[in-house]
């Protein structure tokens, strides 16, 4: 058993979503002993790898509440963030658009939520200027936001994980909380993958975090997961998006409406619907969804009517209201247990929580400072070694590659022209992921037109490679296995 | 740096399949001195490779091998000639001035070619072309990444199999896996009628009684790690899914053979025009592209039914890119080709004015008998060629020539 008892972390995070990477690379500025555990079989899996990659500037939230402190604080440490880990990412702007005067007043109200929470910046434009900023967005007026950004959340979620794992903190995959007990000031947390005992516990468990407190014996929440979905179009749709553009929000959608937003590589994301669900790993997409993804987004930009998807997404998002109920809006919980002490809990971290997960980080540090001891380490390394991508080299960053090892030589993935470099560095990660999807979403391999099609059988031979035999090959881990063994002969 | 570094050739073939390996070979015997063969994969043959199953051949050899025989034929005349063959190599770019960026575990290479011959085959349309709801659980397969995993590296992909789409690969993998002992559960094709070939549809569905359900579709995908089972429905005249027809099959596979689409990303780069029917090239008489000096052929300018006529077009595709690159020039190219009813395309889809002897290449829209396919200009009516059929399909691709020479715009139509 690789959990012995002997091992008393200081703090263990629980959760490897964007907000507890986030924490876990804030806590390892300190010296601590520090442990990750994730249920799934690799990071980013939960509702961090289905969302729309926005970094919010925090006007949709009610001036005040959690959500918009923590989305405006988290917008001024985003792009630095980023920056550090070398994670790619943009500052676009955002149009908010009204389609008819009689909305301009909801983005008069917009506007001034967004300056009450401080948001920089913000402006209402008219149609001209509309067309300036985004020639492909319609409107009669809108809200600008100059330093909405977007971003790959499960990069920045991988980024932030490794960039803590270099300075000292541990991570386990395929390590679900099953059972805790409480006692001499230790949490005892039990898992397929060992015991660990801890200090301080953060709960960052997302769609779960409900279920986990009450494993601590904390009742104190529950969680409602919504569905959102969403399509990808083909790069080569021929529309070169600028910035997100979003409708008004309508008062009673628990989203912000159906968007469309820039990939960093010229797809346009477009999406989601927002619905409540039963099932919390209810990803699946739905007919009726994707016709009014389609419609909705053709209200914002005729010419997404036409174009051709290469992809859809499904996104949870973990909401603390009742869908029955007459609340509209959930704020985020950010808070020590009272029964608890020493048990943070991290619940409702939906929409802005991507943009907000460093400013949240921070607070959690804050509350572990109050009863732990935090010295900085002197050799904390805040970057991360930037990851080449052969496609953004030019041609004699190209050529001494291949030099240098012949595997940047060979071209695994046709559409997104990734090479095996790329894909062995990738299975080398430092947690141990070696999924289909770890393998996606790390290198891109997967995501292009051909939807895997050319690169899963060179992936698959390369895995068997790097030693994962052919049984244990899956798409995402636990029953997702690809394969039943070999054929006869 | 790199610029002292472009390396140069007369005719570069772009792919080492049926078509490629035939552009080579016709390239070289046309007199091209130096051609370069550049393929993606570590061997030559392409597709050839994972299609073990026998009909290949029927046209170029006149007698039936499997795919692999196949390719070894050609990769041997081409051995035979001095043609450099370049392995494991992609093409990344291809600029309109005929410069390609290549990159090989040798080195990655900048080369400025005479000419270019396109081969690089098709790609599968996937489940999220088709947009097919529900989960994205392990176990979903298009039928020819299945038939990699299935024939190249032996593995065992599933229990129980549903395949949607009639494709020629769809049936012939419907037949490898029942060879494997995988439950074939049916085959669901949308149309009313088969997209592959009758022979396969008979020799691999109906030999080994696996169902062919036309009319009908997946509508949903259930299972949240692994398939669990597939829904399907039957589809109206608009091939929408007719509510209360649906019915859960279990498996723990689904295999696609919804279409292919000719892989032409570098086509695009280069700036060549493409045809919203074929999804490859426009092309003239002698296969070439709206960029000069760039030809197409196979399955990247059309898709086509057999693997032999693919080589036929690379044969001619590569002795008019050994001409170009010696400087021959053809005449502006003025005839306007056009598709007229129950014919799905037809090509070349350009002409030179004044050419004799020019054979097109067409599919028709539906299956239809006793069918005249008429050749027709469009100012003056004249008929060019006709031809009667007693029987024509989609899944076949068929031609038809016209001796004397074209000065107007025409008309390719068919009647029944």
């Amino acid at each position: 058993m690789d959990g012995t008892q002997g091992s008393i972390y200081d703090v263990v995070v629980i959760g490897g979503g964007v907000v507890g990477c986030a924490v876990l690379r804030e806590l390892s500025r300190y010296d601590l002993k520090l442990l990750l555990l994730e249920r799934e079989a690799d990071l980013a899996e939960g509702i961090s790898k289905g969302n729309s990659g926005v970094i919010h500037a925090g006007f949709n939230a009610p001036a005040g509440s959690l959500k918009a402190r923590t989305n405006v604080a988290g917008l001024a440490l985003m792009y630095p963030l980023a920056e550090e880990l070398g994670v790619p990412h943009r500052k676009t702007g955002k149009l908010v658009v009204a389609l008819a005067d009689e909305d301009r007043p909801r983005l008069e109200e917009l506007k001034a939520e967004g300056d009450r929470s401080g948001v920089p910046g913000l402006e209402i434009v008219g149609e001209s200027e509309i067309r300036r900023l985004e020639p492909l967005a319609r409107g009669r007026w809108a809200l600008h936001s100059p330093h909405t950004g977007i971003i790959s959340p499960y990069e920045l979620t991988i980024a932030l994980a490794e960039c803590a794992w270099q300075n000292g903190a541990e991570v386990r995959l395929e390590a679900p909380v099953e059972a805790i007990a409480y006692g001499a000031g230790l949490f005892r947390l039990e898992t397929p993958r060992g015991v660990f005992s801890a200090r301080r516990v953060v709960n960052s468990a997302g769609l779960f975090s409900d279920e986990v407190a009450r494993l601590a014996g904390i009742d104190d929440y529950r969680i409602f997961p919504y569905r959102g979905e969403y399509l990808i179009t083909d790069k080569d749709c021929g529309l070169r998006l600028g910035m997100p553009v979003y409708p008004v929000p309508s008062r009673d959608d628990p989203g912000l409406g159906i968007h469309i937003t820039p990939t960093l590589e010229g797809n346009i994301i477009l999406g989601p619907s927002a619905e409540p669900v039963e099932d919390k790993r209810d990803a699946a997409s739905t007919r009726e969804v994707m016709a009014r993804l389609k419609a909705e987004a053709a209200r914002l930009m005729p010419e997404l009517g036409r174009t051709s998807f290469i992809h859809s997404y499904t996104g949870l998002r973990p909401k603390l209201i009742d869908p029955r109920g007459k609340d509209k809006f959930g704020d985020f919980v950010i808070e020590e247990s009272a029964v608890r002490p020493g048990w943070i809990n991290l619940a409702g971290i939906e929409s802005p929580g991507l943009t907000a997960a460093p400013a949240i980080a921070g607070m959690v540090a804050e509350m572990i400072g109050a009863g732990l001891d935090l010295r900085k380490r002197p050799d904390f390394v805040p970057e991360r070694p930037r990851r080449v991508r052969f496609a953004a080299a030019g041609d004699a960053e190209r050529a001494a590659r291949v030099v240098q090892d012949a595997d940047w030589g060979e071209m695994v993935c046709r559409c997104e022209h990734v090479t095996r470099a790329e894909v062995a560095a990738a299975l080398r990660n430092p947690f141990g992921a070696r999924t289909m999807d770890a393998v996606k979403r790390r290198t891109r391999c997967g995501m292009g037109r051909c939807q895997g099609g050319f690169c899963t059988p060179r992936i698959v031979e390369i895995l068997q490679d790097e030693g994962v035999p052919v049984d244990r090959i899956t798409k995402r881990g636990g029953g997702s296995r690809l394969f039943y063994g070999r054929l006869k002969g | 740096m790199m610029a002292e570094r472009i390396e140069t050739c007369d005719v570069a073939v772009i792919g080492g399949g049926p078509a490629g390996l035939a552009a080579a070979l016709g390239a070289r015997r046309a007199g091209a001195g130096s051609v370069v063969l550049i393929e993606r994969d570590r061997t030559l043959g392409g597709i050839l490779n994972q299609c073990i199953h026998d009909g290949f051949g029927l046209f170029l050899y006149k007698e039936t091998i499997s795919g692999p025989e196949y390719a070894e034929r050609l990769i041997e005349d081409v051995a035979r000639e001095s043609i450099k063959v370049e392995a494991g190599a992609m093409v990344l770019d291809l600029a309109p001035d005929r410069l390609l960026r290549v990159n090989a575990r040798q080195g990655y290479r900048l080369i400025r070619a005479g000419a270019v011959v396109l081969a690089m085959g098709c790609r599968e349309r996937t489940r999220e072309m088709i947009e097919i709801p529900g989960t994205r659980p392990a176990g979903i397969f298009t039928a020819g990444s299945a038939q990699n995993l299935v024939n190249l590296q032996n593995l065992r992909i599933g229990h129980e199999a549903v395949i949607l789409g009639s494709g020629d690969i769809g049936l012939i993998m419907a037949r490898r896996l029942a060879f494997e002992g995988v439950a074939v559960k049916g085959v669901f094709e949308i149309l009313p009628w088969a997209s592959g070939l009758e022979r396969n549809v008979r020799q691999c569905l109906m030999d080994f009684a696996i169902p062919l359900e036309l009319g009908s579709t997946v509508v949903e995908i259930r299972g949240r790690d692994r398939v669990e089972s597939v829904v399907v429905a039957k589809v109206d005249g608009a091939l929408a899914p007719v509510a209360g027809t649906e019915r859960a099959i279990p498996c723990d596979t689904l295999l696609l053979s919804v279409g292919l689409i000719p892989e032409n990303e570098l086509s695009k780069r280069a700036g060549i025009e493409l045809s919203p029917l074929t999804g490859g090239a426009v092309v003239d008489e002698t296969l070439m592209t709206s960029v000069e000096g760039v030809f197409s052929c196979g399955n990247v300018l059309h898709i086509h039914d057999v693997a032999d006529r693919a080589s036929f077009e690379g044969f001619a595709a590569g002795k008019r890119a050994a001409r170009f690159a010696a400087g021959e020039r053809a005449a502006a190219r003025t005839v306007r080709v056009s598709a007229g009813s129950n014919v799905r395309y037809a090509l070349p889809q350009l002409l030179t004015a004044g050419k004799a002897g020019v054979e097109w290449s067409f599919r028709v829209t539906r299956p239809m008998r006793s069918v005249s396919i008429e050749i027709k200009g469009r100012t003056s009516g004249r008929i060019y060629a006709r031809k009667k059929f007693p029987r024509l399909l989609p899944s076949e691709l068929q031609k038809l020539k016209v001796s004397e020479a074209i000065e107007e715009d025409i008309e390719v139509a068919g009647h029944e």
